[in-house]
């Protein structure tokens, strides 16, 4: 898997790179992207006589940034040590009942409720980690499972939305300072949080190692297991967020609003867009804000042009595909420079 | 020996076993400060499995670790490191995408407040390179942007930045061109007179006499003799190693009669690596290409193989011009390639040795010859792999069993253009002299081969002809049996033209 993306195109017949194209990495790419969509966005509303970046339409795509951030943001660990999530969205819905159902109308149930969603949310963490690496199951099919035994919980005790979220709670979900809801300043916070230890704390370094090559992250006397562990166990917690999250918007749990949503594949699309190699080992929280923001951008631009829902998930297929043979050009364009010097 | 802190390391009667195959069988060794302690054995004797043992990579199923005289047992390499143990494992064990500091420091990245402190890591990490005179490696460059000799830098440098008392070294010159070789030589000293005890394991007879106080030798996992490297000769330890005679020479070379026509022609081809290349190699011909790391070597045969071709002039292979654009177009012609990089581009890990060996088979040739598979036995009896069968997982193999399998594969197409790079890396004494016969061979039967080595020796025992190569371009050519004075003096772009 590890030189999946980087060997399906043909070594590319190398140029002389300008110096200029050394700061022009993913997460830059996807920023410059982000402004063309905006501007293409703009001009294609603009004819229709709206306006995208009016009061509520940047409203409407921090919203959907929000959710899909955190979940996103926690999936950038996972997918950093060379691991895979699929199990959040199923968790998102847990959580959000477990939320909900623990506060029950009262305010004061509103800490305990909170604590309770992210300690299971953790324990889904944990499992997931524990069965990846000491049962040694391939993430992909481990994660499937536990997303599947959340299902079977969730039909089994769950018809529809349940709990109730006190008024007060409900701020968080609807509060705005001008067009900038609270809450997607919050998840920027979490976003600042993990940047900083992915890229500043002994931590996130042995995520990168982790994710760069086991092998040599075992030689190097690094505790994998406890590592790959670790990243789970947070990504479930960012997970358990959003379910708090959208329980507060919507007032009670629901158990299906993360799976409706899509959050399991849109996530990884998050980061992927945002540059961070599937493989592990390279890429960012900074790269994949951006891809939830282009594709929460790309969701509201479809929604004011009104375009049925087929057209919008070939053109978002498109820019996924695109966005990814751009970055494995530009890697064995780098291999191939460290090559032969 | 010297004075300071002279650790001394004692293993006794090491065993090991992987899946019930016993790799170790009973492994004596004895280490001291200030001492370079060489070992020696054919491929898949076990060097690197012991080296491994004493990191902490492997647990030993039997047998002691003492260090200064207290029994040791190490559950992780972190446990060995604390012990005063590094090691330079013979594969590279660095992050291609993370930049050289947070290699050198994976693991221990010092902590300031909470964070890692990047700029005492970059400082320090500078600080080594510096005492190495390789200030040409940035810290903060990403490791995938180095050359391969620098990569073996910051591995040396890694290893040093534990403050090991005891530094094992599993083929470091493997990757080093001559000059490099030497700043080894001297950092291997140095680190000796500051007492450090130096487990030194190489293939390569001339390092290990120059530079080793005593030699250890295995064979098939058990410890064969250990003695000062004063009281042996290279044929003793030949003898201790392979159980027979080798005479140090190399196989007849091609008389005038044996060459045929032009199968590989360059003419003025070039590309932004090399340039104004006019070559010509004839079929019954080795050619060997000579050159500083750097000067375009490598560039040359990935060129002709099409992974980076040329841009200017004519590639013609049997008269005919050609346009080389892939390794598919090459493979189609008849032109193999053996790559310097074996893991990165030679094979294929977790599939088995025959899956490997029909690789290029199976994916250029067509029709019935690319699913013969019936010869496999034979090509791998041809390179002498040791492996434990047909089935075993490439990556399970010694380093030099994988060299071989990568000699193996492209055998399996019988190609009529062959260049290989630095095909002996890490290959011992006797499978050396296989590939030497085998490249003669072929040749003999009308391949034209164009050979690229840093070991001079080889290339010049090798090759009818040697093409040097200084700063992407051809510096001169020398007839057969030149003497490495005259290919140094090109190479490093002092003397022009002819030199006899
Ligand atoms: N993890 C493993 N699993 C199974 N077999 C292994 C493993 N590691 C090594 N071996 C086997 O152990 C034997 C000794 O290997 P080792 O790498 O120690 O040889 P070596 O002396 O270093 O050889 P070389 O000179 O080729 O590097 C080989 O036959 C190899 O196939
Ligand atoms: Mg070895």
């Amino acid at each position: 898997m590890s030189t999946l993306q980087e060997n399906t195109l043909p070594v590319r017949q190398q140029a002389t790179r300008p110096a200029a194209q050394r700061w022009l990495t993913p997460v830059v790419i996807v920023y410059i992207a982000l402004v063309a969509l905006l501007v293409v966005g703009s001009v294609l509303v603009g004819l229709r006589g709206e306006v995208l970046l009016d009061q509520g339409g940047i409203l409407n795509i921090l919203t959907r940034a929000t959710a899909l951030g955190l979940v996103a943001i926690g999936q950038t660990m996972v997918i950093l040590t060379g691991s895979l999530d699929l199990s959040v969205a199923y968790l998102v819905g847990l959580t959000s009942l477990i939320a909900a159902e623990t506060m029950a109308g009262r305010d004061g149930m509103v800490v305990p409720g909170v604590l309770l969603a992210l300690a299971v949310a953790a324990g889904v963490g944990l499992v997931n980690g524990l069965v990846i690496t000491v049962l040694k199951a391939n993430a992909f099919i481990a994660t499937l499972g536990v997303a599947l035994i959340l299902r079977g919980y969730l039909e089994e005790n769950y018809t529809g939305p349940a709990g109730d979220v006190p008024r007060g709670f409900q701020h968080l979900g609807y509060d705005r300072i001008g067009p900038v809801p609270v809450a997607a300043l919050l998840m920027l916070a979490v976003a600042v949080l993990s940047w900083w230890y992915l890229s500043r704390t002994r931590s996130g370094y042995h995520m990168y190692a982790v994710g760069g090559d086991i092998e040599v992250a075992r030689l190097s006397g690094l505790p994998t297991r406890r590592i790959i562990v670790t990243a789970h166990v947070l990504c479930s917690v960012a997970a358990g967020l959003t379910g708090i999250y959208l329980a507060s918007r919507l007032g009670s749990g629901a158990p299906y609003v993360g799976t409706d949503a899509g959050y399991d594949l849109e996530s990884i699309a998050a980061v992927v867009l945002g540059g961070t190699l599937l493989a592990g080992g390279r890429g960012g929280v900074a790269g994949t804000i951006g891809g939830v923001l282009i594709l929460a951008t790309l969701d509201t631009i479809f929604d004011d042009l009104e375009v049925d829902p087929f057209f919008k998930d070939v053109v978002r297929g498109v820019v996924l595909v695109t966005a990814v043979a751009l970055y494995a050009r530009r890697m064995s364009a780098n291999r191939t420079r460290g090559r032969l010097t | 020996m010297t004075p300071g802190i002279a650790t001394s390391v004692r293993l006794t009667g090491i065993t090991k076993s992987f899946l019930g195959v016993p790799v170790l069988r009973g492994v004596d060794l004895e280490l001291r400060g200030g001492e370079v302690h060489a070992v020696m054995g054919e491929n898949g004797a076990g060097k690197s499995t012991l080296l491994k043992v004493l990191a902490g990579v492997h647990r030993p199923d039997g047998g002691t670790i003492e260090v200064d005289g207290a029994e040791v047992s190490f559950a992780s390499p972190t446990d060995a490191q604390r012990a005063g143990i590094a090691i330079i494992h013979q594969e590279f064990t660095l992050l291609p995408h993370r930049s050289v500091a947070e290699n050198v420091y994976l693991g221990r990245e010092p902590v300031r407040r909470m964070q890692v402190d990047r700029r005492r890591m970059v400082a320090d990490t500078r600080e080594l390179l510096n005492w190495l005179g390789e200030d040409g490696i940035d810290p903060a460059d990403n490791v995938s942007s180095l050359s391969v000799a620098q990569r073996q830098v910051v591995e040396i440098v890694k290893a040093l930045s534990t403050d090991a008392r005891v530094l094992g070294m599993d083929e470091p010159t493997a990757a080093l061109a001559d000059h490099e070789v030497e700043l080894l030589y001297d950092l291997v000293r140095r680190l000796r007179e500051r007492g450090i005890a130096i487990l030194y394991v190489s293939h390569r007879m001339r390092e290990v006499f120059d530079l080793s106080d005593r030699i250890t030798v295995l064979k098939d996992g058990r410890f064969v003799t250990c003695a000062p490297t004063g009281e042996l000769t290279s044929e003793d330890l030949v003898r201790h190693m392979v159980g027979r005679d080798l005479g140090e020479y190399y196989p007849d070379r091609a008389v005038p009669d044996d060459l045929g026509r032009v199968r590989l022609a360059l003419r003025g081809a070039g590309n932004d690596r090399v340039r104004d290349l006019n070559i010509e190699v004839r079929a019954g011909e080795i050619v060997g290409l000579a050159g500083l790391q750097g000067s375009g070597r490598s560039a040359v045969a990935r060129a002709v193989f099409g992974v980076e071709p040329f841009t200017r002039g004519l590639l013609e292979v049997d008269g005919v011009a050609q346009r080389v654009t892939r390794p598919r177009t090459a493979v189609r012609l008849g032109i193999a390639l053996v790559t310097e990089d074996r893991k990165g581009d030679g094979l294929a890990l977790r599939q088995s040795v025959r899956d490997n060996t029909l690789l290029v088979r199976r994916a250029a040739l067509r029709g019935a010859r690319s699913r013969a598979r019936s010869d496999v036995p034979a090509l791998l009896d041809v390179v002498t792999v040791v492996a434990r069968g047909e089935h075993q997982e490439v990556r399970y193999l010694s380093g030099g069993n994988q060299q071989k399998v990568v000699l193996a594969k492209w055998l399996a197409v019988e190609p009529r253009v062959l260049v290989v790079d630095e095909p002996t890396r890490g290959i011992d004494v006797g499978a050396k002299r296989a590939v030497h016969e085998i490249l003669r061979d072929l040749a003999r039967r009308g391949v034209a081969v164009l050979m690229i080595s840093s070991e001079l020796p080889e290339l010049i025992g090798m090759s009818d002809r040697i093409l040097v190569m200084h700063d992407g371009a051809l510096a001169g050519e020398l007839p057969a049996g030149a003497s490495e004075g005259a290919v140094m003096a090109l190479a490093t772009g002092h003397g022009v033209g002819e030199v006899a």
